[in-house]
């Protein structure tokens, strides 16, 4: 017998909305399943169960926000006996209107820094100078979290678009990546890559292949990354309560730049394992589920190294922020023709700014240039990849 | 197909691939990248769409063809006709 709960989507996630069911009780369900879908910051998120067996209860109704760890359902375990006397356990009572603001005692307003708050809630508070103590919190125990700030915050918010709020994604870009900085000793490389023959083999191949059979070049970068993270250390895995830990798989998390801003990088399981045919298929579904808000909760949390590509038309090169609790980030700068020394000779090469931003809790210079130079290397015979 | 024919597919097919994207707000010398921000995966989405719809095979030669709502639709007729 098992408590599905709501789960933690992110650093920087308080609570989500149940806005769907995809089962019912008496339903079977596999790991891996999606049995759910939460809005969260970053949009609609479909969450997967990890647990094999059937769903004997649903607790949390639709429309209510829950915090994480809330529990949502009951699932009975493959071969469990049913529970014929199930136990009265009271379903909770979603926030569907948050409670009656609980206010503060003053004497615990006098003391700064003394509230309940979740650490994303501290950050905007922070962010946007907003005294805590003036703040009503509707959170657990009544706990300030993230909402509760906001409301607190002067100006209105922009209606959300297409399904996405724009400001709260970039609330949890805020947090994310303020955490990133306070906690992660960032150091940064930069290398020039040579890529004219990269380039060449995809026009070739690609010349011969209808739209749908195409890949691009950022296809060849995802791949290029995923081996050279499966090959040298320090780089894939999650820094988790003051550990690294190394990942046997490269989820090779993807940044997308929505239109309006907004920057979501969902991971493209297993990379390294995958031909590179099925890497461009992967990255075409998750761009298109980015776009439209429709990620999986294992997408938002399982990515164990970033890539992020500045594309065809943008500039030179990037210093990226690494998303915790990953401990690296590559930059692909946009690749242009440059004069460059081959065999002697100066040659119009294509060439990009390739730059790494690493964790020196868990690596040091010359790994980070290791893997540069690794990702290098691979991308010079690119029929390999 | 008539020009405005083709000017409906490329816009459905565009605000199909962008869905953040109104049809109305496409000018026809907007720039498929510069103005309009679609990326190179975007392109390529763009074109299968085309491809699938249309029957018209648009090689990566011939992207520079497409890159305005005016040059499609002068481009897509070409091929077409």
């Amino acid at each position: 017998m098992g408590v599905f709960k709501m789960p933690s989507l992110g650093a920087d996630m308080d609570d989500g909305k149940l806005i769907e069911w995809l089962v019912a009780p008496g339903d079977t369900v596999t790991r891996g399943d999606v049995v759910a879908v939460v809005e969260t910051q970053k949009g609609a998120i479909e969450i997967e169960i990890f647990e094999d067996g059937v769903v004997e209860r649903i607790d949390a109704a639709l429309g209510g926000t829950f915090p994480v760890g809330a529990p949502l359902a009951v699932i009975r375990g493959a071969g469990a006996p049913q529970d014929v006397a199930a136990s009265p356990q009271p379903a909770p009572a979603p926030k569907v209107k948050p409670a009656p603001p609980i206010p503060a005692p003053p004497s615990v307003a006098a003391k700064s820094g003394d509230f309940r708050a979740s650490p994303a809630a501290r950050a905007r508070a922070a962010e946007l100078g907003i005294d805590l103590s003036n703040v009503s919190g509707t959170g657990p125990e009544a706990a300030i979290v993230l909402a509760d700030v906001d409301r607190a915050a002067p100006g209105s918010r922009k209606p959300a678009k297409q399904g996405l709020d724009l400001d709260a994604m970039r609330t949890a870009i805020a947090a994310a990546m303020t955490r990133s900085k306070h906690e992660i000793p960032h150091y940064y490389l930069e290398h020039e890559i040579d890529l004219q023959t990269a380039d060449d083999w995809l026009r070739a191949r690609n010349a011969d292949r209808p739209p749908e059979g195409r890949i691009l070049m950022g296809t060849l970068f995802v791949k290029a990354m995923a081996l050279a993270a499966a090959k040298v250390t320090g780089m894939n895995g999650q820094y988790v309560d003051g550990v690294f830990q190394s990942s046997q798989t490269v989820n090779a998390g993807v940044a997308v730049a929505l239109r309006g801003g907004g920057l979501i990088a969902p991971a493209l399981m297993d990379a390294a394992a995958l031909p590179l045919d099925q890497v461009m298929a992967a990255m075409r579904d998750l761009v298109k589920r980015a776009r439209t808000g429709r990620l999986k909760g294992s997408e938002m949390t399982d990515g164990t190294i970033t890539l992020s590509s500045l594309g065809e038309t943008g500039v030179d090169g990037m210093t990226a922020v690494i998303y915790p609790p990953q401990v690296a980030i590559v930059a692909f700068g946009t690749p242009r023709p440059v004069p460059r020394v081959v065999d002697g000779a100066v040659l119009a090469r294509l060439c990009a700014h390739v730059t790494l931003a690493a964790d020196h809790r868990v690596s040091d210079g010359r790994r980070g240039a290791k893997f540069l130079k690794e990702i290098d290397t691979l991308l010079q015979s690119p029929e390999d990849l | 197909m008539t020009q405005d024919e083709l000017r409906t597919a490329f816009l459905e097919e565009l605000t199909s691939v962008a869905p953040d994207i109104a049809a109305e707000d496409v000018g026809g010398n907007d720039h498929l990248q510069d103005d309009l921000e679609l990326d190179s995966m975007d392109v390529l989405n763009l074109v299968t769409a085309l491809h699938e719809r249309l029957g018209v095979d648009i090689p990566e030669a011939d992207y520079t063809r497409i890159e305005t709502l005016d040059k499609a639709v002068a481009y897509l007729a070409e091929r077409l006709g």
